[in-house]
């Protein structure tokens, strides 16, 4: 595999910084090097939160996000931030919430999911869409093996909220493919295309 | 019940360095939290105990290093751990440690600023503080770990280090090996070379030497020998002395045992595409990692650049950077401040190779294409 | 020729101290000695931890363990110590600058943990080693070199502080009444938590010159005369107590030690004791 950088992004306290944990460690026990790092400070205590992974097969020297291969908002503020620093083909992946310009749809995979809606409504518990993102990203990239993901996430989870952390990591996958147009999306799921208000 | 710990794991640097410590042997820390730090103290809090250790929070950073020498003076291996500010106020005790050779680890992971500065940001302003921070005439190790496994690595050589030549063994981490996460090996104790300090006293005197050795052995209190300890100049017996002579010497036996042992174990750098090299990148800790990035990219468009680390940053590796250069037509200085090793640098590089400087103290870290850009620009 | 106890507990050879003539800190000294000798204690379990002054030159006379450390940081050093053995006795010899100034946070935290030390405060009421500055246990309106027009700072009660930061054990004894001092530093030695004793010492070079309160001898009398019994105290008008010092066991309290608690967090974690 090429040189994955990863960007999560989105406010304090949803979570972010443990997807990009999650996602290093199932890479890692996969057998890639990796580097995880986040920003600290205030603004990891509420305001806008960053954090950044490099998966690689080969030998990872900078241990900094400079190429961005992956971007995730779920917050239309952070989105706003850091979709500047966007080259190439990098893939973005956003909550539906958020208005993405056309002009970057035209340029670069934008792949906008319903992870905040799904993790209200489908996995009832609004903490859960970092990991749908989680389960979302590594299905878009393929970065970790669904073993080694699952794994990850399980270490990582409170106690009593593993069942539904695994559901959250799957669904993520799930809204990926039905995104991309792979699978029909269950009638039970209906919730999972809702349509985007306004 | 404490739980086996797996071989391989995610770690941050700062985690790792528990990690490594507990392999080590540390049994006893004591630390005040601060920023970007903190893990160390938090993770050691969980771990010690898991082990039979001890953790303690103390009410200041003195009390923290004050603590860990009171634990290794009984026969526990100790370690403290802290950033800038706290550097700072650990210096007198290092300097304690120092005169009464007592064996304590002292973890610094600098952050940015004089005072409180940016205390989430990388630096790598405290390298002359860790030389020169506590007052007197004084010996010095530190270490500069550049990667999550060379933390965990390098701690349990700082602890070596420690207890075979009775001497505080600074760990000078920075913000970006502290904070990052990597995959880390953790080595089991058993596959690990380890030293113990020499608990078999001297003709009775705590500070007696062997024939032609220069570090003296270390019982502990409670084992049965009876003597005194004293951040005064002391004779072998171990009690205070204002025998000029005696404290010159004593005075120079500590700087010299250091310098004796520079090629026992302390002394350690690491070379990267040098052997035909005519531009050298002399790079420490979490700047190493954008210098491998710039190398890389200055190789491929045939610059022949490569690097010079040293692990050891005290006592620097002096002469082999100096044999090395004699081949370089430049010496790049990478570091997060105004010039600190720069100093170093500048001071035993004689003759035709230029030095130049990259250095960055705005928070941020240098990028691997600013080296780049330096390494490429500077062409005549 | 050093008397039995001082042959016994001492180290001779480094006598004669270093203290002036008249100085209470010798008795107080002996007396420390005095009460590990009663108790029994083995020498090798017992750990003298001293920090920096006059009062903390003690350890290297005492034929125990002994640590000279460094100013302010004796409770703090002596706390690593107990932690990594706790099998040991540690006794903290300290001066009123070095427990209450430089060192006063290690010793009201010291105080909260309720970690297994006596603390024995050699208090001359002055900074002796430097030459005679006042201290936090100067009484107000008296004279140091850097109060020379009389102190305008506070004083502190020693034992009141260390058992209003929870100290389990606290007492004052002095220099003049010796046998109830053996009997406070035994006590504070056998209460299984902090424990904060002050010896009222007596510093006729600094403290008496300065502040006009005669020779050593002198200063021995006004000792003998105005430290009086707290159960005599108990019995005497708040006119008559007028500038006197109280002796005696001025607080115990039980609460769990330090280290015994921390035993069970290692029990908590999983880890072998």
């Amino acid at each position: 595999m090429a040189k994955e950088q990863l960007r999560f992004t989105g406010s304090g306290g949803q979570g972010v910084i443990l997807g990009t944990i999650i996602i290093a460690e199932a890479a890692y026990m996969d057998g890639k090097n990796v580097v995880q790092s986040q920003s600290y400070g205030p603004e990891a205590r509420g305001g806008m939160c960053k954090a950044e992974a490099i998966i690689d097969q080969d030998k990872i020297t900078y241990t900094k996000v400079t190429d961005p291969t992956l971007l995730l908002s779920l917050t239309q503020i952070s989105f706003n931030k850091y979709v500047k620093d966007i080259h190439r083909n990098t893939v973005i992946i956003v909550d539906d919430s958020i208005n993405v310009p056309q002009r970057v749809k035209e340029k670069q995979e934008v792949i906008s999911l319903p992870i905040i809606h799904s993790a209200k409504e489908i996995i009832k518990n609004p903490m859960a869409s970092n990991i749908i993102s989680v389960g979302a990203v590594n299905e878009a990239l393929k970065l970790a093996s669904e073993k080694s993901l699952e794994a990850a996430v399980l270490n990582h989870v409170p106690k009593g909220t593993e069942e539904l952390n695994v559901r959250a990591m799957k669904l993520g996958a799930e809204l990926v493919k039905i995104y991309r147009g792979e699978i029909k999306p269950e009638a039970k799921k209906e919730s999972t295309v809702r349509k985007k208000e306004a | 019940m404490a739980e086996k710990q797996a071989r391989f794991q995610l770690l941050q640097g700062n985690e790792a360095c528990v990690e490594g410590a507990i392999a080590a042997g540390m049994r006893f820390y004591a630390g005040y939290p601060i920023t970007p730090s903190t893990e160390i103290a938090e993770r050691s809090a969980v771990r010690l105990p898991q082990v039979g250790g001890k953790f303690m929070q103390m009410e200041d950073e003195i009390a923290g290093i004050a603590a860990a020498l009171g634990a290794s003076v009984a026969g526990m291996k100790a370690m403290t751990a802290t950033s800038g500010p706290g550097f700072s106020l650990k210096q007198e005790n290092i300097g304690y440690a120092t005169i009464a050779e007592i064996p304590i680890v002292i973890v610094d992971v600098m952050r940015s600023g004089p005072s409180t500065g940016l205390p989430t940001s990388p630096s790598q302003g405290d390298v002359m503080q860790a030389k020169w921070g506590t007052h007197g005439d004084h010996p010095v190790i530190a270490i500069s770990p550049c990667s999550v496994q060379d933390t965990y690595n390098q701690t349990v050589r700082a602890f070596n280090l420690a207890e075979r030549f009775r001497t505080p063994v600074i760990l000078l981490m920075d913000e970006i090996v502290g904070h990052m996460r990597e995959g880390c090996e953790l080595i089991p104790t058993e596959e690990l070379e380890i030293h113990n300090r020499n608990t078999r006293m001297i003709q009775s005197m705590p500070y007696a030497l062997g024939e032609g050795q220069y570090v003296p052995h270390m019982t502990s209190f409670g084992d049965g020998n009876l003597y005194n300890i004293t951040g005064l100049f002391h004779d072998e017996s171990g009690f205070p002395t204002n025998n000029n002579q005696i404290a010159g010497m004593e005075n120079a036996r500590l700087m010299e045992k250091i310098k004796v042992y520079k090629y026992s174990g302390i002394l350690e750098y690491e070379e990267e595409e040098m052997e035909d090299a005519e531009i050298g990148i002399v790079c420490y800790g979490g700047t190493t990692r954008a210098v491998q990035e710039a190398i890389r990219m200055a190789r491929e468009d045939g610059y022949k650049v490569g690097m010079f680390r040293p692990v050891t940053i005290w006592p620097f590796p002096e002469y082999e950077l100096v044999n090395r250069a004699k081949q370089l037509k430049r010496l790049i200085v990478v570091e997060h401040n105004y010039g600190q090793i720069l100093l170093t640098v500048q001071g035993i590089i004689k003759g035709d190779t230029k030095v130049e400087f990259i250095g960055k103290v705005d928070g941020t870290t240098i990028r691997p294409d600013e080296i780049y850009d330096k390494i490429t620009d500077e062409e005549e | 020729m050093p008397s039995k106890l001082v042959e016994r507990t001492m180290r001779t050879k480094r006598l004669p101290h270093i203290w002036c003539p008249g100085c209470g800190h010798g008795i107080l000294m002996r007396d420390v000695c005095q009460a590990i000798e009663n108790l029994g204690l083995e020498k090798e379990k017992v750990c003298i931890v001293s920090g920096i002054g006059c009062s903390s030159r003690a350890a290297g006379y005492m034929n125990y363990n002994t640590l000279h450390t460094t100013h302010g940081r004796a409770i703090a050093f002596a706390t690593g110590i107990k932690m990594a053995k706790p099998e040991l006795h540690v006794i903290v010899i300290t001066g009123d600058g070095d427990a209450t100034a430089i060192g006063g946070n290690h010793l009201i935290h010291a105080a909260r943990r309720n970690i297994d030390l006596t603390v024995v405060v050699f208090n001359n009421s002055i900074y002796g080693m430097t030459g005679g500055q006042f201290s936090p246990t100067t009484p107000t309106g008296e004279k140091g070199t850097t109060a020379p027009y009389g102190n305008i700072d506070g004083d502190f009660d020693i034992p009141k502080l260390a058992e209003a930061a929870g100290a389990t054990y606290t007492a004052r004894c002095d220099c003049y009444h010796v046998p109830q001092a053996v009997k406070l530093i035994e006590e504070g030695i056998r209460n299984k938590g902090f424990s904060v004793i002050e010896g009222v010492s007596i510093c006729p070079t600094y403290y008496g010159r300065k502040n006009k309160k005669g020779n050593a001898v002198q200063m021995m009398h006004w000792q003998a005369d105005n430290c009086i019994d707290i159960k005599k105290a108990e019995k005497m008008s708040p006119e008559e107590l007028e500038g006197k010092i109280i002796l005696g066991e001025m607080s115990r309290k039980e609460l769990p030690e330090y280290t015994e608690l921390y035993d069970k967090i290692i029990e908590k974690a999983g880890g072998k004791k």
